[in-house]
This record gives structure tokens, C-alpha cells and sequence, in this order.
């Protein structure tokens, strides 16, 4: 065994799991890290804020499949995470954040920089260590990988006081590790799988709710096998969005608050549901009541503890999606089980959506979000990779913006964290360099993480932030249009500060696009630009997101476009 | 609805922490908790008691299942298991009648009498909840002057591996 300090041991760790690429910031508490950071050949990109490093990670993490790195020092930088790691954690996102620490000898004496990282974190991380010698390092990396990374994923925290990073030790570097009270492989269950497809084949109105465990696991091929060989509809959750091409026929897009009209229509008059992957979140299902009292439910999960946490269910298949729909299809395929094409409850799928796609009025404007969002889709091809921030923009997104090609739209769904958009597609950048990756934003949210700009120029990594722009927090807006009487209220931002200049200062190409053909311009050049673009696009500030299904109401209760 | 959970989880710093706050922050309730090590001393013990609905405790114990710091996690059958909690009380003794009255009711529930004053006497008693709170009505009356309540530790009936 070599002997060698615990910061350079946790280096070798990482190159040994593959690491070539970490977000972060330095400071006081974790200079080891950075100093062997120095002599590594891990690429370390230069965050301007903690949580910013952790979304960066967060936006490699969803889109390579591997844990994303982040580095933050103690105390303040380790708070300033928190939203990054909660954000992974509500979104299942596999992420390994390594934060400093005060010495050992200094943690309980409210030392200078000093914050209990592992108290706060504790109810928004799948695991965290503090490895309390360097001895425990390599272990500790070995096993907050595996962990982050198998099961359902999600963000593991390894906080290393700075003596310990200094320590100089023979260190052992397992090739494997086991944890006994872990384990998350659960083979699927045959019998549950065979239930499950008798009721969807003695179902009359079968749907297929596709969550982001489709997305997590990558079953695309297997949820389209299932569709087409029974004919089910299928809808999505928002994070399930583009888990199915969204310009299938099957396809009838987002259920939920802001789902499609067609969407949620047919998911109410559905008889029985597969959902794969889906957690029925507040915002997917309305009541949770209304839902389990009309539907069977079969729900595949790779997390026994969503079976039955919001949804009774008729049948469970606990394991990962990908391996369950695989057994599925394979069954499917061997009984020749094939539905015919004269199925009514396709016909009815077909007349609903037709009638939404001609009937359900349009806002009435040059750049409504509709209009813009399409001619971003019209311009943009297929393969790139969308994320968003979060608001009226991040619905309309859902709305109106087709995802073809899976697996290539994020957004923070579950935390609902503003400001994420833009450096999650840094991240993504980083992950996928040959693809361009565009955040669709809104100004408020833009805000709150515009220093990413420098990130994005400097170590180019050149993303294209689109912002509909409405001079408000819109969402908010929105809500006291609706429910407090116009009682308008801390929503103005007043077209401050100027986006295009905004840019510029930064040394990125800043565009205001006032028409659809200029944003459609807009997009072209920046597409070409070998930095960052953002395009300001100034809509229309009284458009409301619409259908909408308010608070803690059935689907049945969507408010539509009058 | 009153249930017992036996969770072993992991002997290290900190799981007693994860654990509560996993309640707090699930909104769950706990009614008692009892820790302490077990034969094997990579392992710890905890006996959770929680009042919920049936729904409610099926959920505890999957949250509880996900840690990664548990190694088992069972629900208890009352009837199919033996519990006990240990209470330490001292009682109020006014006047020289109160005295003899509290040792009876001592004896008949079979409490050890510790800590014998003019003006206090304190038991101890080792039993079901039920009986712990049956004894704290018949001597509320004296006086109580403090209590200690231990919460209840509990383990199936049976061996290994029948039920």
C-alpha cells in the first residue's frame, strides 16, 4: 500500500469510478481537495456559486446516467448546496456532492466556517458520510457511487474534514463493497407481471402513465413495444415527458396541473393505469382520492416504498422499470398478444385529441407562448437536449414544446427549484458536448443563476438560454389573477436588466427576438455560435397557462382557454 | 392504532438521529422508542412505538426498509410477542397512613420499592404499558412527584424462524 494523504486518496477514488469531469467551488476547508484537484486530470469546471456547481452536477448526472461531482468548502458552501442536493433528491437524480469540513477536533465548537452539513442534509440525501480518517476514504467514494447511482438514484454527500483530507496514511482501495442494510436489485415478480397484463388486456379504457423512472432506466423502447402491441394511449407525468415520442399517435403528452387537455381528459375516463416509474405526485394526479376510487392501478416502481405511499394499487411490480416492462414485452411477443386496430377505445383516444388540437383556443397574440415554443421546436433538432427553469415558461415547455427524441428534456420537477434550468444545462453540456442543449427560461428564474454565463463562456461549454420574457414572476402572477382577486402583488421585475447587455458583459452573444421569424434567426445563429447565446424574447405578460387544474382538484375539474 | 416496530439497525453515531427524523419529516408519530445494543454489537435494537392508521404504519415501515442504516424491519404482533417498558415513579406521602397504602398497592402490582422517605417513596415496575398506566391511576391521588418512563423494548415470540 502507497502511502498518501486522504485528499489525494479521494482523487484516485474518483478517477477509479470514472470520474473526468467535477463542479465546485474552493475555500478554506476543502484547499486539499483543490490542491491535488491541481494534479489530477479530473476536468474541474469553476462554478460562481455552490448551488449552480450542484445543479451543474445534477444536469450531468440526468443526462450521462452517472453520478455527477460536485465539490463546495465548509459551512456556507456547504449550505449553499442544499438546494442542489434537494432538488436531486425530489427528481431521483444520482449525484455525489463533497463537501469540506472543519478538523475533527474543531466540529461542535462552532468553529469559523463550521455548519453540520450532515444534520441539514439528512432528510434530502439518499446517504451521507463523514469518513472520520483518511483510511476511510476510497471505501466511502466506492460506496457513495453505487449507492448514488443504483436502485432509484439520488444524491449522496461525503463531508471530509479538512485534517482528515490532510492526513497521511496507508490507505487500501477495495475493488468492491458491500452494505448490508442496501439492496437495491429486486427481480421483478412474474406473477404480478402476468396479473398485469390481464388487466390491461381486459380493461376497456387502459392507459399507460409513463414517470421519470422511464427516463431513469431508459425503457423507451420497451414503454413503445407495450403501446403499440396493446394499443394503449400513453400520457406522461411532467418528469416522464418525453419518455414517449411525443408525436406518436399513442401519444397524448402531460396529465396534471398543466397537462394536456386531451391528456387529462382521457386519463379520466380511463379503467385501468400502468404506471411505470411514476410516484402520482400532487401535481400529476389532482386528488389522490378521485384516482384510486375509479382506476386499477398497476404501478411499477423500483422503490417498494412508492407502492401504496399516495395510490392504492390492484397490482405492484417492484423493481427497476426497464427489467419489468423487458419481461412484459417478451411475454407479450411469446403469446402473440396483439390488439386489433378497430379497438373503440383507440377510436375515442384519436376523437379526443383531435378535438382538443382544433377546439382549445389559443392565446391571442403575436408571441404567444404557444407560437414561440413551437417555432423553438421548428428550428431545433431532435437530438438536442432541453432543460428548463421553472414557471409559467417551464408549463408552457410541457405544453407546447414536443419532445421527440426521449430523454431529452429535464426539468426540475419535483423541488420546483428556480434558477436550476441554466446551469443543469452546463451539466448537460458538459455530459454531451456534440449536442446543443437549450434552457428554456424565464426571466425570474434566469435571475437567480445568470452568473452561470462566465461558467458557460470560459470553459466553453456553450448553451442557448431562450427566455420568454414577461417582465414578471408570471406564475406567480398567475395565481393572484386567479385566486387573489388581482390582488397583484412583489410580481413586477420591470424589464430590469437588459438580457442582450446582460450577455455581452458576460462575453456571450445576447439577441432580443421581437417576431417569430427573429426567434426563429435567433436560434439558427446561436445554434452556429461557438458561445453561449441568450435570446430575450419579450411575450406577452397577461398569457396565463391554460388548461389548469387548480390545487387539490380532480383532473375532471380542468379549467380551459375561454 | 397503536403498533410496535422492531427495527436492528446499524450500531454506529447518528442512526438514532436518521431514524426520529425520518418520523419527523414523514410526519409520522412516534409514541416511544427504546434503544440499546444487541448480542452482536455491530448492531443496535430499536423498539418504535407509533399510532397511526394501517396505511400509515405499511408506509413507516417501507421508509423505514429504505434506510440504508437498517438491516430488518418487523411490526410486531402484540399477541405474538412479549413487551415491557420499566417506569420509575415517586410518589407523594403526606401522611403516615399514605405510606402503608402505596406499598400495598406496590406489592400487588409487584413494583420494587427503592427509595423509602417521610415524605416520598419511589417503585419501580416492569410491565405491560397498560398495567404501568392501571398503577399510575390507583396512586395518582397521593401525589406523583416525578416519573420516568423507559418506553416499551419488545421481541416476537418464538425462534428463529417460526411465528
Amino acid at each position: 500500500m502507497e502511502k498518501m494523504s486522504g485528499a489525494r486518496s479521494l482523487m484516485v477514488a474518483l478517477e477509479k469510478e470514472g470520474v473526468d469531469i467535477a463542479f465546485g467551488l474552493p475555500g478554506g476547508a476543502n484547499l486539499p481537495i483543490y490542491d491535488e484537484l491541481y494534479k489530477s486530470n479530473i476536468r474541474h469546471i469553476l462554478a460562481r456559486h455552490e448551488q449552480s456547481a450542484a445543479h451543474m452536477a445534477d444536469g450531468f448526472g440526468r443526462v450521462s446516467r452517472r453520478p455527477g461531482v460536485c465539490f463546495a468548502t465548509s459551512g456556507p458552501g456547504a449550505t449553499n448546496i442544499v438546494t442542489g442536493i434537494a432538488t436531486a433528491q425530489a427528481d431521483s437524480s444520482p449525484m455525489v456532492a463533497i463537501t469540506g469540513q472543519v478538523p475533527l477536533k474543531m466540529i461542535g465548537r462552532d468553529a469559523f466556517q463550521e455548519s453540520d452539513i450532515i444534520g441539514i442534509s439528512n432528510p434530502i440525501v439518499k446517504y451521507a458520510f463523514q469518513p472520520t480518517s483518511a483510511t476511510e476514504i476510497p471505501e466511502v467514494v466506492k460506496k457513495a457511487f453505487y449507492i448514488s447511482s443504483t436502485g432509484r438514484p439520488g444524491p449522496v454527500l461525503i463531508d471530509i474534514p479538512k485534517d482528515v483530507q490532510q492526513n497521511e496514511a496507508e490507505i487500501p482501495f477495495p475493488s468492491e463493497v458491500k452494505i448490508r442494510g442496501y439492496h437495491p436489485w429486486v427481480d421483478p415478480d412474474i406473477t404480478q407481471i402476468e396479473r398485469a397484463i390481464d388487466m390491461l388486456l381486459s380493461a376497456e379504457r387502459p392507459i399507460i402513465l409513463a414517470g421519470g423512472g422511464v427516463i431513469i432506466s431508459g425503457a423507451f423502447a420497451e414503454i413503445q413495444s407495450i403501446a403499440e402491441l396493446l394499443l394503449i394511449p400513453v400520457v406522461t407525468t411532467f418528469k416522464g415527458k418525453g419518455s414517449f415520442p411525443e408525436n406518436h399517435p399513442l401519444s397524448l403528452g402531460p396529465i396534471g396541473m398543466h397537462g394536456h387537455a386531451e391528456a387529462n381528459k382521457m386519463m379520466t375516463e380511463a379503467d385501468c393505469v400502468l404506471a411505470a416509474g411514476s410516484r402520482f405526485s400532487d401535481r400529476s394526479v389532482g386528488t389522490f382520492e378521485e384516482f384510486e376510487k375509479r382506476l386499477k392501478i398497476i404501478h411499477m416502481d423500483v422503490d417498494p416504498a412508492e407502492i401504496g405511499k399516495n395510490q392504492t394499487t390492484t397490482v405492484a411490480i417492484v423493481g427497476d422499470v426497464k427489467a419489468s416492462l423487458r419481461i412484459m414485452v417478451k411475454m407479450l411477443v411469446q403469446k402473440a398478444i396483439k390488439r386489433h386496430e378497430d379497438y373503440p377505445w383507440v377510436k375515442r383516444m384519436k376523437e379526443t385529441k383531435d378535438y382538443y388540437r382544433e377546439n382549445l383556443k389559443l392565446h391571442d397574440h403575436p408571441l404567444a407562448a404557444a407560437k414561440v415554443l413551437r417555432k423553438l421546436r421548428e428550428v431545433l433538432p431532435h437530438q438536442s437536449i432541453v432543460t428548463t427553469e421553472v414557471g409559467q415558461h417551464q408549463m408552457w415547455a410541457s405544453l407546447f414544446f414536443d419532445v421527440i427524441h426521449p430523454g431529452t428534456f429535464f426539468s426540475s420537477t419535483g423541488l420546483g427549484t428556480m434558477g436550476w434550468g441554466f446551469p443543469a444545462a452546463i451539466g448537460a453540456k458538459a455530459a454531451k458536448p456534440g449536442v446543443p442543449v437549450v434552457d428554456i427560461a424565464g426571466e425570474g428564474s434566469f435571475n437567480m443563476t445568470e452568473n452561470s454565463l462566465a461558467v458557460s463562456v470560459l470553459d466553453n461549454l456553450p448553451v442557448i438560454v431562450f427566455i420568454m420574457n414577461n417582465f414578471s414572476l408570471g406564475m406567480v402572477a398567475q395565481w393572484q389573477r386567479t385566486f387573489y382577486d388581482r390582488r397583484m402583488m412583489a410580481i413586477d421585475l420591470k424589464n430590469c436588466p437588459d438580457y442582450v447587455k446582460i450577455a455581452q458583459a458576460y462575453g456571450a452573444q445576447g439577441i432580443r427576438a421581437q417576431s417569430l421569424d427573429e426567434i426563429g434567426n435567433a436560434v439558427k445563429t446561436a445554434l452556429k455560435s461557438d458561445v453561449a447565446t441568450v435570446i430575450d424574447i419579450p411575450i406577452d405578460p397577461q398569457e396565463d397557462v391554460l388548461p389548469f387544474v387548480a390545487p387539490g382538484t380532480p383532473l375532471t375539474d380542468m379549467i380551459l382557454p375561454s | 392504532m397503536w403498533s410496535i416496530i422492531s427495527v436492528l439497525v446499524e450500531n454506529k453515531p447518528g442512526i438514532l438521529f436518521k431514524v426520529t427524523n425520518l418520523f419527523r419529516s414523514r410526519n409520522f408519530n412516534i409514541d416511544s422508542i427504546s434503544v440499546g445494543i444487541t448480542e452482536n454489537p455491530e448492531f443496535s435494537r430499536m423498539t418504535i412505538t407509533t399510532l397511526g392508521d394501517e396505511k400509515q404504519v405499511a408506509q413507516i415501515i417501507k421508509q423505514l426498509d429504505k434506510m440504508i442504516d437498517t438491516i430488518e424491519v418487523k411490526r410486531l404482533d402484540e399477541k405474538m410477542s412479549v413487551y415491557r417498558e420499566l417506569v420509575l415513579m415517586k410518589i407523594k406521602v403526606s401522611k403516615p397512613s399514605d405510606s402503608m397504602e402505596i406499598m400495598n398497592i406496590a406489592k400487588a402490582f409487584e413494583c420494587e420499592v427503592h427509595d423509602v422517605r417521610k415524605t416520598s417513596i419511589m417503585v419501580e415496575l416492569t410491565a405491560t404499558p397498560d398495567r404501568i398506566n392501571a398503577f399510575e391511576d390507583l396512586v395518582r391521588g397521593y401525589g406523583i412527584i416525578d416519573i420516568a418512563r423507559t418506553g416499551i423494548c419488545a421481541l416476537a415470540r418464538g425462534g428463529a424462524n417460526e411465528s
